[in-house]
């Protein structure tokens, strides 16, 4: 089953075209690559799948509905939770602050009225929302191995950590799709093996992982298929195998041999 | 003596609500904000033209006071919601203005630079609440700082409290993370207006007469000082940082040195204050308010900045 497909998505910035009629699909349960040369437009289209951004032309499709234009928040509370290449945690929170913050809107007695009055309410109410808000947060933080550090102030924390603590918040919205920007930018080879397993243990729990990364021995171990952008079009899409033998990768990547 | 400093505590009273307002919108919402003076004399006035030319009672202006001003906190919060930092401060600091000339030239609804007199005094119970006689007054003043800082204690330690935080630390974050920004930053703005207005409301009720003179831009500094004294994000703060600086401001009158020391006075010491504490405790004296999730973190690392 497709959960995600873009069709034709295009992004241009004035003249420069980010993005170019790009196809992008992802299917349910399994763990795609985004692969690419820098400035391929990886991140681009992340954001433009994500409403951070908005596509010049052309169309997403999320679980069979169009999501085109959606602002971030919606396309959030429908399913899509996401982390970026230059970690944006909310620093002065501490951590257990910050997941719970990935609860915002799965609580709240409604999603459209009276949350302001909600807010006010009786003290004893606040609290037992609170709680569960906690909880939640907390459960996350285990899936992590983070319960230790939960009242450090994000910005404390190591650099493998934050990038873990990322991760933990995107996934207390309990998302159906989760995409991440390079998360093993700057680890070293066993903190990115500790990330492999634990990006599988997210695929077991039935989530759909899309990452953009350029460490190829995380990409070619952990992928069930990529996907390879170049200069803003799609290159290739394949497997892992297919992939690594297919010649315009190959010459994206290294260059042409001249002869 | 003693009155005057009944007096000083009146006006920190109706400060902190405005400094409270303010600390929402800047302390936990992280936009910087001139406009209270503004919210403060739209409170003023509805509650001066509803009593003299309506004849209502102080007390039912009271709501009318804060649904006009939370109406103007909605009408100045949509249109600078893309503004940040000092570009926001620039078009907030307008409406104050807008708002004080307004007053100055409508002559048939606010009397011009004539202001208006003979607001009568508030009854309860069919007690008079003299201003004169100051004890009662302050009283109803402190009653009201105190609702307004449970309510809003209340309102920070709820998930809107955090997505207001969220929304401070890092927009886009907390846009990925399912908030509706725009709707948080604009419920920010409506909250620190309508508090404002009720400042506003009882500043009419105490001088019993209104003046655009009164509700200048520097009333917005004050108010923002206020808050960045005491410390952003802390609402106890907020009610000191109002006390501190009117204690200050009034300092040459209580002394009894206003003979000696020129009113321009208060403007340098407020300067030195700022200085002072950006240098050596940039978060004010407080601090940025613990709560249960960070109990020892916040003072373990020292600034905010």
């Amino acid at each position: 089953m497709i959960l995600l497909e873009t069709e034709a998505l295009t992004r241009a910035y004035g003249g420069v075209v980010a993005v170019n009629k790009v196809d992008f699909e992802v299917e349910s349960g399994l763990i795609t690559g985004l692969i690419g040369p820098n400035g391929a437009g990886k991140t681009t289209l992340f954001n433009n799948m994500t409403g951070l951004d908005n596509p010049s032309s052309g169309k997403v499709w999320f679980n069979n509905k169009e999501i085109t234009g959606y602002p971030a928040h919606k396309i959030c509370r429908m399913g899509i939770a996401r982390t970026f290449q230059n970690i944006r945690l909310f620093k002065e929170l501490t951590v257990v602050e910050n997941v719970m913050i990935g609860r915002h809107f799965k609580t709240g007695k409604s999603e459209t009225k009276g949350r302001f009055l909600n807010a006010v309410k009786s003290y004893v109410m606040l609290r037992e929302e609170e709680e569960e808000i906690y909880e939640k947060a907390l459960d996350w933080l285990d899936f992590f191995d983070m319960d230790a550090s939960k009242n450090e102030l994000a910005k404390n924390l190591p650099y493998g950590k934050q990038r873990e603590l990322e991760v933990a918040r995107a996934l207390a919205t309990d998302p159906k799709l989760l995409f991440l920007d390079e998360p093993a930018a700057g680890m070293n080879p066993q903190e990115t093996d500790h990330l492999m397993a634990t990006i599988r243990k997210i695929r077991d729990l039935g989530i759909t992982v899309v990452l953009i990364e350029h460490d190829m021995k995380l990409v070619m171990n952990i992928c069930d298929t990529i996907t390879v952008l170049n200069y803003g079009q799609k290159l290739a899409q394949g497997t892992p195998h297919e992939i690594k033998k297919n010649p315009s990768v190959i010459e994206a990547y290294l260059g042409k041999d001249e002869e | 003596m003693l009155n005057f400093f009944l007096l000083i505590l009146i006006y920190s009273g109706i400060y902190a609500l405005m400094a409270i307002g303010q600390n929402v919108i800047t302390g936990y919402g992280g936009m910087l904000s001139l406009t209270q003076a503004g919210f403060f004399a739209i409170g003023s006035y509805a509650t001066a033209i509803l009593t003299t030319q309506a004849g209502w009672s102080f007390w039912a202006t009271l709501p009318v006071a804060f649904l006009i001003s939370a109406l103007f906190g909605l009408a100045i919060g949509l249109p600078t919601l893309r503004l940040k930092g000092d570009y926001l401060a620039i078009a907030t600091l307008g409406f104050g203005e807008i708002v004080r000339n307004v007053l100055n030239n409508w002559d048939s609804l606010t009397n011009g630079p004539m202001g208006i007199q003979r607001i009568p005094m508030p009854v309860i119970l069919g007690y008079t609440i003299n201003p004169y006689k100051k004890y009662a007054f302050l009283v109803m003043v402190i009653v009201f700082v105190i609702i307004a800082y449970i309510l809003f204690q209340r309102l920070a330690r709820s998930r809107m409290g955090r997505a207001l935080a969220a929304v401070r630390e890092d927009e886009i974050a907390a846009q990925s993370m399912g908030i509706n920004i725009t709707k948080y930053k604009v419920y920010a703005f409506i909250l620190g207006a309508s508090v404002a207005g009720i400042a506003g409301s009882l500043q009419a009720a105490f001088t019993l007469s209104v003046t655009p003179g009164t509700y200048t831009f520097m009333v917005s500094v004050m108010v923002l000082c206020m808050v960045v004294l005491g410390g952003m994000g802390n609402f106890k703060a907020s009610i000191l940082g109002a006390f501190i600086i009117q204690f200050i401001s009034y300092f040459p009158q209580l002394t009894g040195l206003s003979s000696v020391i020129p009113p321009q006075f208060k403007q340098i010491l407020f300067g030195l204050i700022l200085v002072v504490m950006m240098i050596w405790r940039p978060q004010g004296i407080l601090g940025r308010e613990a709560t249960r999730y960070r109990k020892r973190a916040v003072s373990t690392t020292g600034g905010e900045q």
